[in-house]
């Protein structure tokens, strides 16, 4: 691991006056869970790291008012078992405690778990892979080498590495902000909005700039949250990131779908909301027929590689799942 | 650790030359109580929570398996909560608590009874991973993750166990709840 110099910021404010002054090599650290582990991997180089952890706010959560308000330090484990969420939001519950271990959940923050960065095995390797993430312009070994578990949809020539997260799935579904505080002041942006797919810049993960921190999360309340769930396939049963996986809420009168919400994950360079796979429930009874038309919808575009072509069918398969179950807790 | 007088922020570590820092400035000082026991100590800020108990302070119960975050030997108790040592910088534990295998004994040697537990059903076979397991079953069971089997097997998948003991550790720490819940 390269030496840095070790800060511990006392508040916000500060954290973010010393990294937005400090160069590009400056970084903040919150959970450990990704840049410790890709710092001794060499992956990840900072001169300097600003840790977060002595901070005491940005770790409530808020369900008092017309949005669910989820402070950005608070522990992954703390926000799956609270039982509002649990109630009211099943797919942030299930999307955070069906990632990772209960260990890991102790230690990791949401807002770092936004940013995690991919687990490419050629972006994590190091040399002599070519990775245009890693090293800009030097190639993308995953294209012509093992992709099983690669991009289908979002990737390009340069890049075809999966955004390996489930939570910022669930919170695409439910159109959920982030507000960020930066040398310039705070602004909100959806978290739609805050992955990159690769394009030609894949070593650029998100539109945050150098020196900007997510303060807090924001939820919509919606009649949606209730009748959803975050199904999640795997190479085993637990502790593995999604081979492909759905969050999916839905609102219904009757037998008849309302309104609907879907985005997918494991299978993309970002998290992918799909409003076409959206469109073909509403107005529609809830049909196995008719979940698997949406499951189809949801992967249109998809483009296999070599070893992960499986998951095209395995992706559709598991929004149809997801809907069902959505549809069981809808009670229709 | 020690705050400079009127800031916020503190800084150590990282290339003394560079940055034109005395060269004690490569170092992170760390007062943290292990097992009851305060313990202040300087360190360089690379250095892992895992490490600093295996090398400085010759606690070499958690395991270092992967190093990667991805086996769970090295699972130790932050504050009360269970967590990796090797993913945790020790720097981030100034003014905390860690408890570890070694510390889960009675002074009389009298075993806690998930030790006890592990030992009763066979739920081990070649040791590496057990102190990890030991230290995670109990966490599990604090948190009431271990009310049935299949909530056993999800709340203790962070743990790795190669020799494939899995059946005997369900069966310990269901039966170690009993004994913890009635205690």
């Amino acid at each position: 691991m390269q030496p840095f110099t070790y800060t511990r910021a006392g508040t916000i404010d500060d954290a973010i006056r010393t990294v937005a002054t400090g160069g590009p090599g400056t970084r903040f650290l919150a959970g450990g869970t990704t840049l410790y582990d890709l710092m001794k991997l060499d992956i990840e180089r900072p001169s300097r790291v600003v840790d977060l952890s002595g901070i005491e706010d940005m770790r409530g959560v808020d369900t008092a008012g017309p949005e669910l308000v989820l402070g950005a330090l608070a522990r992954m484990s703390d926000v799956a078992a609270h039982p509002y969420i649990v109630s009211e939001y099943p797919a942030l519950s299930e999307s955070l405690w069906r990632a990772a271990s209960q260990q890991l959940r102790n230690m990791a923050t949401l807002g770092g778990n936004l940013l995690q960065r991919t687990r490419c095995a050629y972006f994590r390797g190091g040399a002599p892979f070519p990775c245009n993430k890693r090293e800009p312009g030097s190639g993308c070994a995953a294209q012509g080498g093992i992709d099983r578990g690669h991009a289908l949809l979002g990737g390009s020539d340069a890049c075809i590495a999966v955004y390996p997260g489930d939570f910022a799935i669930a919170l695409v579904a439910f159109d959920a902000k982030i507000d960020v505080l930066g040398p310039k002041g705070q602004r909100s942006l959806a978290v739609e909005e805050l992955h990159r797919e690769p394009h030609t810049a894949p070593d650029v993960d998100t539109t945050l700039e150098h020196g900007e921190l997510i303060v807090r999360i924001r939820v919509p309340k919606t009649a949606l949250g209730r009748a959803s769930t975050y199904h999640k396939i795997r190479d085993r049963e637990s502790y593995a990131f999604a081979l492909a996986s759905a969050a999916v809420a839905l609102e219904t009168d009757g037998a008849v779908v309302r309104a609907a919400r879907i985005a997918i994950g494991g299978l993309a360079t970002r998290p992918w909301r799909v409003r076409a796979a959206e469109q073909v429930l509403v107005g529609q009874p809830l049909t196995p027929e008719i979940a698997r038309e949406a499951g189809d919808m949801a992967l249109r575009g998809a483009k296999p590689g070599h070893d992960n072509g499986f998951r095209v069918e395995l992706g559709a398969r598991t929004v149809a799942d997801a809907l069902m179950i959505a549809k069981q807790r809808a009670g229709s | 650790m020690t705050l400079s007088p009127g800031s916020d922020v503190s800084t150590y570590g990282g290339n003394a030359a560079q940055r034109d820092l005395p060269a004690n400035a490569l170092e992170v000082t760390v007062s943290v109580r292990v097992n009851g026991k305060p313990h202040t100590l300087p360190i360089d800020p690379r250095t892992s929570l895992l490490d600093l108990l295996r090398e400085r302070l010759s606690l070499t119960g958690a395991k270092k398996g992967c190093d990667h975050g991805q086996c769970g030997a090295c699972t130790i108790h932050l504050d009360g909560r269970r967590v990796l040592s090797c993913l945790t910088p020790a720097a981030q534990v100034d003014g905390h608590e860690v408890t570890t295998i070694e510390g889960l004994a009675a002074a009389d040697g009298a075993l806690h009874p998930m030790q006890q537990a592990f030992i009763d059903h066979d739920a081990l076979q070649c040791g590496y991973c057990t102190p990890g397991q030991i230290m995670s079953a109990i966490a599990c069971v604090n948190e009431g993750h271990a009310s049935t089997p299949d909530e056993i097997r999800e709340y203790m998948s962070g743990n790795l166990c190669r020799c494939g003991a899995y059946v005997g550790i369900v069966a310990a720490i269901q039966e170690a709840a009993v004994r913890m819940l009635r205690s």
